[in-house]
Order: structure tokens, then C-alpha cells, then sequence
């Protein structure tokens, strides 16, 4: 979509578009500060996730305070560590067993690219298996960086915009 | 481990043993392969020397280097008199196939199942000589040295680089 036309979009031109609009932003604001997060922990990097998530970084100040051991109940998939091959096929199912909306954190460079393990028991980069959100660099990163991650992906839900059925709706409907 | 033991398992399996030296960690004995339970079988029961643990057991690839491509390497220990021995165990390629001491020391089991499946070497009589760290849908040995370095065996689909962001 060229940017004209993007912007031609984003023009409200009924009350229907306005009363959007402004609805998209209540959800947004909702779902950005009230993250539901599943950690997908397989190795050294969640010592640095549990440091975030304990009361000297803390970043239950940014509305992510709840993790959720079963992926049904969440809608951020942290994936913290080197993937395997063989556990692959479990990272897919967790994945697909959240339900829209989801976003995914890839944390650490093992998750991100392999890392330094480059051999035949690796998944170079979990973006191979599933889409990724956001993208934090370091073995293991400092929490500031895991912070930081949080704050750009709540920025990306802020401006994406929700699947409202009204109009498909009516229109099926006549 | 001192002099008059590592002489006393000289004397008592000079036909069996190729080799051995005083490494800088351990005595090591370089043996046939035929002989491995019995020597094994008399580490353990002799009185004074009393190995009761293995410690590790691996495999060592000299592909191309060397006429018997591998080596089998068991570590044992004994807690009741505190030394350690190393023996070898050289195989060729196309019988690399050992018996396994399994049945003398249990723990010996899963060190067995990953030299299998890193290595490929076969230990003869083993009770369940499955893959243990990879998945069995892998084909190949990767410790091996002429397992391609960059092959990938995945069991799920692969995204192409230029679809990974998208959702699908």
C-alpha cells in the first residue's frame, strides 16, 4: 500500500470512522498496559527475565506484571533462549494455542539468530518458525534493554489497528 | 592410582592390553576390544582397586587420520580409594561395534545411548540403545567429522527469510 493511499485511509469521513477511531484507541491503550505473558524460558537468559520481573526493575510498572504458565491465557510470548530442533515443534504449538491478539518477544541473540551456536541442533533464529514482534540483542541482555523491548513493543500495539466487523457486518447482513 | 596397581593390571592382562601410559591426570590403557567386560569386570571386583563408578564414556572421531577411525574412551573412579583410570578402545569404521559394559556398571547405560547417537558406535547387547539428546527422526551421527557442518534436519516447516515478519 503506497502512502497515499494509507493516508486516504486514515481520514475520517463518518461517524462510523470516528466512533472507530476513537474505540481502537480505548482497546489499544487497554491491551498495551494489561500484557499477559507467557515466558517460553529454555535457557541462561531467564536468570535476566527474573530479575526484570522482580521488585528491583520491575516491570509490573509497565502493566506487564502477570505471567500465565499456559499460553490459552496470554498474549505475549516471551522466547527466552536457544530454540532446539527438537523443540521446535513445541514453540509452534504454544504459539498457535494463544489466542489473537498475540505478539512475541524474541529475547537474547539465541533466540534472535542461533547466536554462537551455529550446528546442526540449533534453530538459527525462532523468525524461522513464528513471526516476532520485537527483536533484544545481548547474551544475556541487561534489563534496562528488556525494558526497553517492552516500552517499543507497546508503542507498536498503540498504533496497530483492531479488527472491528461492524461494516463487514453489515453489509453480509442486507 | 599407584605403580603396583597399574603393574598388577599389567601383568594380569598383558595378552589384552596394546599399550599403556601415565597420563598427566590418570593411568590409561589402550586394550583390545574383545577383552572389555573382562577387564571391566576385574576393575570392579578386584579388592584393591575397586572401581564402583564410570564417569564418562565417549568416543573420539580421527577421520582420515588414522587407519581405526575411532577410539572409545571409559573414565572410572572408585570412591573408596579415591583414583581414577582411563581405557581406550580402538575401532575401524566398518566394525565399529563394542560390547556394552551396561550390564556391569548400570550408569553406563545412558553414556552408551549418546555415544550411539552422536557417534554411531553400536554397543553390542545394550538393553535400549535408542537416540538420547536428539529427536529419532534424525538421520546421521553430527559428532562424526564427516557430517556436513551446515546440514539441518528440521521437524517443522521452515518460514523463507523474506516471510518471517509476516503472519501466517
Amino acid at each position: 500500500m503506497g502512502e497515499e493511499e494509507l493516508l486516504k485511509e486514515s481520514i475520517i469521513t463518518s461517524r462510523l470512522d470516528e466512533s472507530i477511531n476513537f474505540f481502537d484507541k480505548i482497546l489499544n491503550w487497554s491491551r498495551k498496559y494489561s500484557l499477559f505473558q507467557y515466558p517460553f524460558a529454555t535457557a541462561c537468559c531467564a536468570m535476566e527475565y527474573m530479575t526484570t520481573s522482580g521488585p528491583r526493575y520491575d516491570i509490573a510498572r509497565f502493566g506487564a506484571e502477570v505471567p500465565r504458565f499456559t499460553p490459552r491465557q496470554s498474549d505475549l510470548l516471551w522466547v527466552v533462549g536457544t530454540i532446539s530442533h527438537k523443540l521446535a515443534p513445541v514453540l509452534l504449538r504454544v504459539y498457535e494455542q494463544m489466542c489473537e491478539p498475540k505478539w512475541v518477544i524474541s529475547f537474547g541473540v539465541c533466540a534472535s539468530s542461533g547466536g554462537f551456536y551455529n550446528n546442526y541442533a540449533t534453530v538459527q533464529g525462532i523468525d524461522s518458525i513464528i513471526p516476532v514482534d520485537v527483536y533484544i540483542p545481548g547474551c544475556p541482555p541487561r534489563p534496562e534493554q528488556i525494558l526497553d523491548a517492552l516500552l517499543l513493543l507497546q508503542k507498536k500495539i498503540d498504533s496497530q489497528k483492531a479488527l472491528w466487523r461492524l461494516s463487514k457486518r453489515d453489509s453480509k447482513d442486507e | 592410582m599407584n605403580e603396583s596397581l597399574i603393574k598388577k593390571i599389567n601383568e594380569k592382562f598383558e595378552t589384552d592390553i596394546i599399550s599403556h601410559l601415565i597420563d598427566k591426570d590418570m593411568p590409561v590403557f589402550v586394550i583390545k576390544k574383545d577383552s572389555i567386560l573382562r577387564f571391566v569386570q576385574f576393575l570392579k571386583e578386584d579388592e584393591e582397586i575397586q572401581i564402583d563408578q564410570v564417569t564418562d564414556i565417549t568416543a573420539v572421531d580421527w577421520y582420515n587420520k588414522r587407519e581405526a577411525r575411532f577410539d572409545v574412551v571409559y573414565h572410572f573412579y572408585s570412591y573408596k580409594k579415591n583414583h581414577r583410570l582411563r581405557v581406550r578402545v580402538e575401532l575401524n569404521e566398518d566394525d565399529a561395534k563394542i560390547a556394552s559394559i551396561s550390564g556391569i556398571f548400570k550408569g553406563a547405560d545412558w553414556f552408551e545411548r549418546e555415544c550411539w547417537d552422536m557417534y554411531g558406535i553400536i554397543f553390542l547387547n545394550h538393553p535400549d540403545l535408542r537416540r538420547i539428546l536428539l529427536y529419532p527422526e534424525f538421520v546421521g551421527h553430527p559428532l562424526r567429522k564427516d557430517y556436513p557442518i551446515d546440514k539441518r534436519q528440521p521437524l517443522v516447516k521452515l518460514r523463507k527469510p523474506e516471510a518471517r515478519r509476516e503472519r501466517p
